[in-house]
Formats: structure tokens, C-alpha cells, sequence
């Protein structure tokens, strides 16, 4: 049972509509998930049906081997793309609230909710009134309450908008701490960089259906495709250009330099070896750059979802 | 796990801590009393005006007839020229002129008698002359006939139509008004709750929805709960404002009439003059222990349980389409097209109750009404005093609850669905689609 969270081919329709078409994913215990697709994908419904808040028409989902339960609230948490809160209460009040919707006694959210509020430095919010605070300062409210009851798993939908790179970074490195503490968690962004940065696991939604899963090494090793940037420095530059135009697939690259040299993206054929390739290079000058052009996660979203 | 009450608990202070609840709370009675109190006011200070009536009688025929009361002086002329007395009256601004032409004959006066003034007599005191002057003429006419004052006496008959049940109750004309006041105010009050604290429930689901928090709600607790949290809190802090205001009112009544001596029974003059009546006439005073008797045997027990029934059944019942109204929009604004078929049924009740009900309470229109449900809880509650058998109350509370379970399960429909959605408002026709997802 290595997998939290299985959902077995769900189907979700809207009236004529499907949100979802036989969808099969599963979340690794102990990993940041990104769930990842365009707009109107099906994400949202995904992670609503995980929620309980809508029912798959047809397939299952299991949460830690059993099928999805009403109690198996207090095991999520989740914090909605769309969220928000009860403008005229209190802060301390409406998370004391919160957290006891989701299964703590009240005494023990108080104490819980002290600890947050020290780690995040926002203690002398308590009593204000949430209509008083900014975008970002009700975002970190949001966050605590999502995360109080210390759920087996961890559902943030974009959970870095409206946040300044400082909190977005402070609440970054919470997300990671809650991992390395056990949590799983399922991360639906559309900013590549901090999928980059944080999953370990991606599913790609496109259309309703999953059109690409899994560990988000091995989806870059599968895309990558035998392309590396070069710098060379030659003595006869055209005559250089010439013969690797003839040899390879060859266009201009990009990449920033302090050399003033020849810069190259060559793309090699499936069985021509990268060792050959630098061997070559190594004739005509001073190799002085040599990287494998790797996929970003970017690159691979707008890929495939160009292909499907 | 069971999070209602706490919903509950917090859908409740929430309400009640809210300013402006608490502003109206206490407000509204004060308004309400200073209003009744400034009407009553007026009305007695509008009657206070001592009316100024100068009679010309040139038939001598009414002599000493027009005694003096408390609002109204009569001042009799003689040997005055009619043009000469109107010139006076107008000059001295009194209320009126009687004029009362020369006659011989009793039968000559029939269409002489004439009343001069500057603006329209009130009718009350027109046909007080009228009366006084006919008991008159008739009393002349049958003593020239040749009888004594005392047969005079015998002869008036007054006849007083006595009802009864065939059960052999005995009931009265006043009592049937009672009747009427009392399902007239259940009704109305159930009508006023409803709006009142169903248009609150709306707005806290549009608040839930604007406010972006109801997602995170819901992935803690069923739709169902939230939807049931959300009416009873706000009925119990409905509940909560309506006791203060009653208890308040009768407060404040009590110091305004005690302190200020304003009477605020004094709003109906006419009333004051019934009751004056009555008190000489054995007649009526019969009938004022008849109505008492008739409040006696109101079906009190009866009225009470069903007074619960329909205000729990017809306020819950229509509390979720509210509730569901505010889930299908985002703000209120959209809600015009959508309380249409709300206030419709509810202001039918009002009218058939005020109309129908009063005019047969047992007519076939009445009955229809008091079985279809949305119409029920109110036309119900005006019938049930004339007394309607057990089996049709029982079945009309049936069929009552059975459509509050239906509204629930609807409104619960478009709840959780509506609830996630926004942008734009949707049709009745996509509402439909919401039940089937």
C-alpha cells in the first residue's frame, strides 16, 4: 500500500457536459502530487470529488485503502482556489470554528492554532476582524486552518496566488515541512517554476481526460530527446558552422555566456551517442559549454497538451 | 460527525451580534409604540374639538331634542331669517347650520331638513341627527295617533338575531370577528416571519457565496447541514428578536399609557361609542357575555398545536427555497426574478384568507386553499377557528410536511450546486437541470 489517495476511472458529467472522463490516478504516500492542466481541464472537479463535495458518476476513490467515506474528512485538508472568509467575524473566532468543523475539540484547536500563529508571526491578529486584513494576511489564515488538523493529505489549489515572494516562500517551505512530516500532498498550479521546484509526482488533465502521469524525472527522461546546448570556440568559424550543418541537426541556441564563442542546440538521432558528438567537438576548437537540453515541466505541459 | 449544532451556534451569534440586528431589534419597537402613540394622539386631539352646531328650527316641532355632549353644542335660534343665521354661523366659524324649514305636518320635513356648513359634515354626526330627529318624528306621529308615551314604549321592539350552532351552542355576531382577528393575526404573523427571516437566510447564503468561504465549508461539513445550520440559526435568532420585540412592546405600551395617559384604546372613536352603547342596552351587554363564552370555546388547544405545526412546516418550507434562491445567484440583485414565485403563493394566502375565508370560511375556495401547501400554513390558520373537522387538518399537515421534504431535498439540490457556482445568473431552466446532477 504504497499509494494514499487511488482513483479508479472516474467519470463526471455535467448535464451533457463531462468534467471528467475515466480518469485513473494515484498519489504516492509521502510526495508532492502537481496536478496539472489548462483551464476548464477538470482539475477543480478532480479535487472536489476527493473533497466530497461532488460524487464521481461512475469509478471509486480510496483514501488509505478504503473506499471514500464521510469521515475521511477530518484525514483531508484542502484549501479551494476560490476561497475566502467570514468578512465580520473574528480571526481567532473563525478559525476556533474552522477547526472544529473539521473534528478538533476546541481546546485542542486553541492550542494548535497559538502554535501557528507564533511560527507565522501573526498572534496579534486574534481579534481582529477579517474584513481588516490583506489578501495575503487572510491567505496565511486560510493556510493555518487548512493545515490544523494535521491531515494524512494535503490538497492546495493555486496556493500561492496573492501572496509576495517572501510568503510565498515562507509557505512554500511549510509545504515541504509538512511532507518531510508525512503529510502527502496534491498541488494543483499553474506556475511551472514552483512545480519545478516542489512535485516529485505530476498528472497532466487535458479535456477531461489524464493524458500523462507519473514520477516527473522519469516524464522528463522520456521527453527528453538526445538535444544539447554547445559553446566551441574556433578558428574558423564558418568552415565549423559548415561541416556541423552538414553532420547535425543543428539551430542557434540561446544560453548566456562570458565566452564569445559558436552557440549551438544540437539535436541528435535516438542512436547517435553524446560521447561522439563532444569527441567531434573536440576536433574543431575549445568546447567550452556542454549541457543536455532537459525538458522543463513547462516544455512537457505545453507539449503534450499541443499533441493531444 | 455531527457539526449542526455548531453550525447552528454560529449562524445564531453571528446574527444576533450583528449591529444592525441588534439596532432593529431594539428600535423597531420604539418606532412602532411611538407611531401607535402618536396616532392615538392625534385621534383624540381630533376628536377633542368641540363642534359648534347652531339649530334654526322654524318647524318648532324638535324643541329641546338637541342636548348638549361632551364634543358638541347645540345652539338654538329663533326668529332668525335663514340668510341672516347661515351669515352668523359663517361669521362666528361654527361647525354648522341644522336648518329645520316651517312645517305643519311631520310628513312635510321629509326631504326640507337641511345642513349648512363650510366643509363636509363628518357622517358619524349626520347620522346621529338623523336618528335623534326620526325617533322624533315617529314618537309625534304615534302620539297624534292618540297612544300614551307609555304604549309609545311598549311598542319598540328590538330585535337581535340570536346564532346558533346546531349543537346548540350559542354564538355572536362579535364573536365571529374574534374568530376572524385571531386566525387573521396567526396568519399575518406567519406571513411576516416568513419574509422577514427568509429574505436573512438568502442573504447569509449570497454572504457565504460572495465571500468565497462557503468551498471551504463544505469540504468539512454535507451541503444538507450547512442548508439546515443556516435555517435554524437564523430562525432561532428570529425567534430570539421577535420575543424581545414583544416583550419590549408591551413594555413600552404599558409606560406610554401610564406615564403619558395617552389612551391608546382611543384610536377608534366609533369603537368607544359601541361599547358606551352597549353598556345601556341589555341587549348587547347579552351579547358581550356571549363573546366572551365564544373566546371560552375557541378550539384553544387545537389552535395552539396547529398554530406550531403550520409555522414550523410553512416557515421551514419556505425558508429552503430561500435558501436556494441565494445559493442559485451571487448577489441580490438577481434575486428579483426568483421571489416572484415565492411572494405570489404568500400574498394569494393573505388575500384569500382576508376575502374568501372571512366571506365562507368552509366555501369550496377557502378548502382548496387550505390543502394546497403553500397556501396552507396562513388560509389553514384563518379557517381553524370556525372550526374545521380533524381529518382535514391532519391531512393538510400532511401534505404540508410532505412538501417541506420536498423543498428541502430541492433546495439542498440547488444548494450544492448553486453554491460553487459563479458569474453568471442562471435560468429556471438550467435550475432544473441542478436537480439532476
Amino acid at each position: 500500500m504504497n499509494d494514499l489517495l487511488v482513483a479508479e476511472n472516474v467519470t463526471k458529467n455535467f448535464g451533457s457536459y463531462t468534467a471528467l472522463n475515466d480518469v485513473s490516478i494515484s498519489v504516492p504516500r509521502g510526495s508532492v502530487f502537481g496536478l496539472l492542466g489548462p483551464n476548464g481541464a477538470g482539475k477543480t472537479t478532480f479535487i472536489r470529488i476527493i473533497n466530497q463535495i461532488t460524487m464521481p458518476d461512475t469509478g471509486k476513490v480510496f483514501l488509505d485503502g478504503e473506499a471514500l467515506k464521510a469521515d475521511h474528512i477530518r484525514n483531508i485538508g484542502y484549501l479551494p482556489e476560490e476561497r475566502g472568509l467570514y468578512k465580520s467575524m473574528k480571526v481567532g473566532e473563525q478559525a476556533l470554528y474552522l477547526a472544529q468543523l473539521k473534528g478538533l475539540s476546541k481546546a485542542e484547536a486553541k492550542k494548535r492554532l497559538e502554535m501557528w500563529f507564533e511560527r507565522l508571526e501573526i498572534g496579534d491578529w486574534w481579534n481582529k476582524k477579517v474584513q481588516e486584513l490583506s489578501k495575503g494576511m487572510a491567505q496565511k489564515i486560510q493556510f493555518v486552518v487548512t493545515v490544523l488538523h494535521e491531515p494524512k493529505l494535503l490538497i492546495f489549489d493555486e496556493p500561492f496566488s496573492g501572496f509576495d515572494p517572501i510568503n510565498a516562500n515562507l509557505i512554500k517551505d511549510e509545504i515541504l515541512r509538512l511532507r518531510d512530516n508525512g503529510s502527502t500532498i496534491i498541488f494543483s498550479t499553474h506556475r511551472m517554476e514552483s512545480v519545478e521546484e516542489m512535485c516529485d509526482h505530476i498528472a497532466l488533465i487535458h479535456e477531461s481526460n489524464k493524458i500523462l502521469d507519473g514520477k516527473l524525472i522519469d516524464i522528463k527522461r522520456a521527453h527528453k530527446s538526445n538535444t544539447f546546448n554547445v559553446g566551441l570556440i574556433a578558428a574558423n568559424e564558418d568552415a565549423v558552422i559548415d561541416d556541423l550543418s552538414r553532420k547535425f541537426n543543428i539551430k542557434p541556441a540561446t544560453f548566456k555566456s562570458i565566452n564569445d564563442e559558436l552557440r549551438y542546440t544540437i539535436r541528435l538521432e535516438p542512436n547517435e551517442k553524446a560521447n561522439d558528438l563532444v569527441s567531434y567537438l573536440t576536433t574543431q576548437g575549445e568546447l567550452t559549454h556542454f549541457v543536455e537540453v532537459v525538458p522543463s515541466a513547462s516544455d512537457i505541459f505545453i507539449q503534450t497538451v499541443q499533441n493531444s | 460527525m455531527n457539526h449542526l449544532p455548531l453550525i447552528i451556534k454560529r449562524e445564531y451569534l453571528n446574527r444576533v451580534k450583528n449591529k444592525s440586528f441588534i439596532v432593529m431589534t431594539f428600535l423597531s419597537p420604539l418606532i412602532m409604540v411611538a407611531l401607535i402613540s402618536l396616532v392615538a394622539y392625534l385621534s383624540s386631539l381630533n376628536n377633542d374639538t368641540a363642534r359648534e352646531i347652531t339649530v334654526l328650527d322654524e318647524s318648532g316641532l324638535f324643541k329641546g331634542q338637541f342636548q348638549n355632549t361632551e364634543n358638541t353644542t347645540y345652539i338654538l335660534l329663533t326668529n332668525v331669517s335663514l340668510d341672516s343665521a347661515k351669515a352668523q354661523v359663517e361669521r362666528v366659524e361654527g361647525y354648522g347650520l341644522l336648518y329645520i324649514p316651517p312645517a305643519d305636518n311631520i310628513d312635510e320635513l321629509k326631504d326640507g331638513v337641511t345642513f349648512y356648513s363650510e366643509e363636509s359634515p363628518s357622517l358619524l354626526l349626520i347620522d346621529a341627527i338623523e336618528d335623534k330627529m326620526e325617533d322624533t318624528a315617529s314618537d309625534i306621529k304615534l302620539r297624534n295617533a292618540g297612544l300614551s308615551p307609555d304604549q309609545i314604549s311598549e311598542l319598540r321592539v328590538n330585535i337581535n338575531t340570536n346564532l346558533e350552532t346546531f349543537k346548540g351552542e350559542e354564538t355572536s355576531k362579535m364573536g365571529s370577528v374574534f374568530k376572524l382577528a385571531f386566525g387573521g393575526i396567526a396568519g399575518y404573523l406567519l406571513f411576516m416571519f416568513i419574509i422577514i427571516y427568509g429574505n436573512m437566510i438568502m442573504r447569509s447564503v449570497i454572504e457565504e457565496k460572495t465571500s468565497r468561504i462557503v468551498e471551504i465549508i463544505i469540504s468539512s461539513v454535507k451541503p444538507m447541514q450547512l442548508l439546515l445550520g443556516k435555517i435554524f440559526g437564523t430562525s432561532l435568532a428570529g425567534i430570539t428578536q421577535f420575543v424581545v420585540w414583544v416583550i419590549l412592546i408591551g413594555i413600552l405600551m404599558t409606560v406610554v399609557t401610564v406615564v403619558f395617559g395617552i389612551d391608546l384604546n382611543s384610536a377608534g372613536a366609533l369603537q368607544q361609542e359601541v361599547v358606551a352603547q352597549a353598556q345601556d342596552n341589555p341587549a348587547v351587554n347579552k351579547e358581550l357575555t356571549l363573546i366572551a363564552q365564544e373566546i371560552y370555546n375557541l378550539p384553544l388547544l387545537n389552535l395552539v398545536i396547529m398554530f406550531i405545526l403550520y409555522f414550523l412546516g410553512g416557515y421551514l418550507m419556505y425558508a429552503s427555497l430561500y435558501a436556494a434562491i441565494g445559493a442559485a445567484v451571487d448577489n441580490e440583485t438577481d434575486t428579483q426574478q426568483f421571489m416572484l414565485p415565492i411572494l405570489m403563493p404568500l400574498i394569494l394566502a393573505i388575500y384569500v384568507g382576508m376575502f374568501t375565508v372571512i366571506e365562507n370560511p368552509h366555501g369550496t375556495v377557502s378548502q382548496v386553499f387550505s390543502f394546497f401547501p403553500l397556501t396552507s400554513p396562513v388560509v389553514m390558520l384563518m379557517r381553524i377557528p370556525f372550526g374545521v373537522p380533524i381529518w382535514q387538518q391532519i391531512l393538510s399537515v400532511v401534505i404540508l410536511f410532505a412538501t417541506f421534504m420536498g423543498t428541502v431535498w430541492m433546495a439542498a439540490k440547488i444548494y450544492r450546486v448553486g453554491i460553487l457556482m459563479y458569474g453568471k445568473k442562471p435560468t429556471y431552466k438550467e435550475l432544473f437541470k441542478w436537480l439532476k446532477y
